[in-house]
């Protein structure tokens, strides 16, 4: 199983929480849904689905949050016959951060709990401040995924 | 229910030396209900004993030795102990070393059969 990082910040926590955890499947993510290190999944595509829609349900229960009166909720938990999901807000100094971790018989929600709240405080501690951001342009859009997506699945 | 649990908690929590009792899903590793003192930390002994209960299950099954009852894990600083509630709990104590260990297992199987039964 391979870890990959865009920011090199998030690959020792990662490897620990994934070790830790007994995690299949990871991915740390922004509130939109870019991709800045994960574990687990070979091919491009289903990483990009997968943060695509964890990034909308973490929005989408956010929102629900905020109907209700609450600024927002913590982790949700999905229980499958095979498969678990565990997906969670980390705040850092880089911004709110999300981490969808996909878990299987092998492990317990409880542990997934456990070790991502060592998870949360470690990515916290290692992210550094946030630097300003150059506005996006249209032109670099695709330049930019193009370079997040290679350092993503490189060969190592 | 929620008052049975309750009560057989606070019946081994009465056992000398007995630092806390929880119930435990099993499968998922989470506190049902819990009698715990000041500073131990429910959520991860919870996690941490339904895990250990899965590999000495599994290890028990790969020896021939059937299902596991009861599981006691000593170590320098208290004692971890787990009743198996089937299907779907844990009777999980954590005591330090002048526990009674035979009254607690007692009231830990007692508190498990009731829940079972």
């Amino acid at each position: 199983m391979s870890t990959t990082v865009v920011e090199p910040w998030a690959e020792q926590p990662l490897l620990r929480y994934v070790a830790e955890s007994s995690a299949r499947l990871v991915v740390v993510m922004t509130s939109a849904g870019q991709v800045m290190a994960q574990h687990g999944f070979a091919r491009a595509v289903d990483l990009m689905a997968a943060s695509a829609l964890g990034a909308a349900i973490m929005a989408a229960s956010s929102a629900l949050a905020q109907q209700v009166g609450e600024r927002s909720f913590g982790a949700l938990f999905h229980a499958g016959e095979r498969h678990g999901i565990h997906l969670a807000p980390c705040s850092t100094p880089r911004g709110t951060l999300i981490v969808l971790t996909v878990f299987g018989r092998e492990t317990s929600i409880g542990l997934v709990e456990l070790f991502y709240e060592e998870f949360a405080v470690a990515l916290r501690r290692a992210a550094p401040a946030e630097q300003l951001r150059e506005p996006v342009l249209a032109a670099d859009f695709e330049a930019d995924l193009n370079r997040s997506l290679s350092s993503l699945f490189q060969p190592r | 229910m929620t008052d049975d649990l309750g009560r057989a908690l606070d019946r081994i929590s009465r056992v000398r030396g007995m630092r806390g009792s929880m119930w435990v899903s099993a499968d998922d590793g989470i506190p049902v209900a819990q009698l715990l003192m000041e500073g131990v930390p429910g959520k991860a002994v919870a996690a941490l004993a339904a895990s250990l209960v899965r590999k000495v299950s599994g290890t028990a099954g790969a020896v021939g030795a059937g299902k596991v009852r009861f599981v006691q894990m000593e170590a320098a600083g208290g004692t971890l102990l787990v009743a198996l509630a089937p299907p779907d709990l844990l009777v999980v104590a954590l005591a330090d070393s002048r526990v009674n260990i035979g009254l607690a297992r007692l009231e830990m199987m007692r508190a498990a059969l009731a829940v079972t039964a």
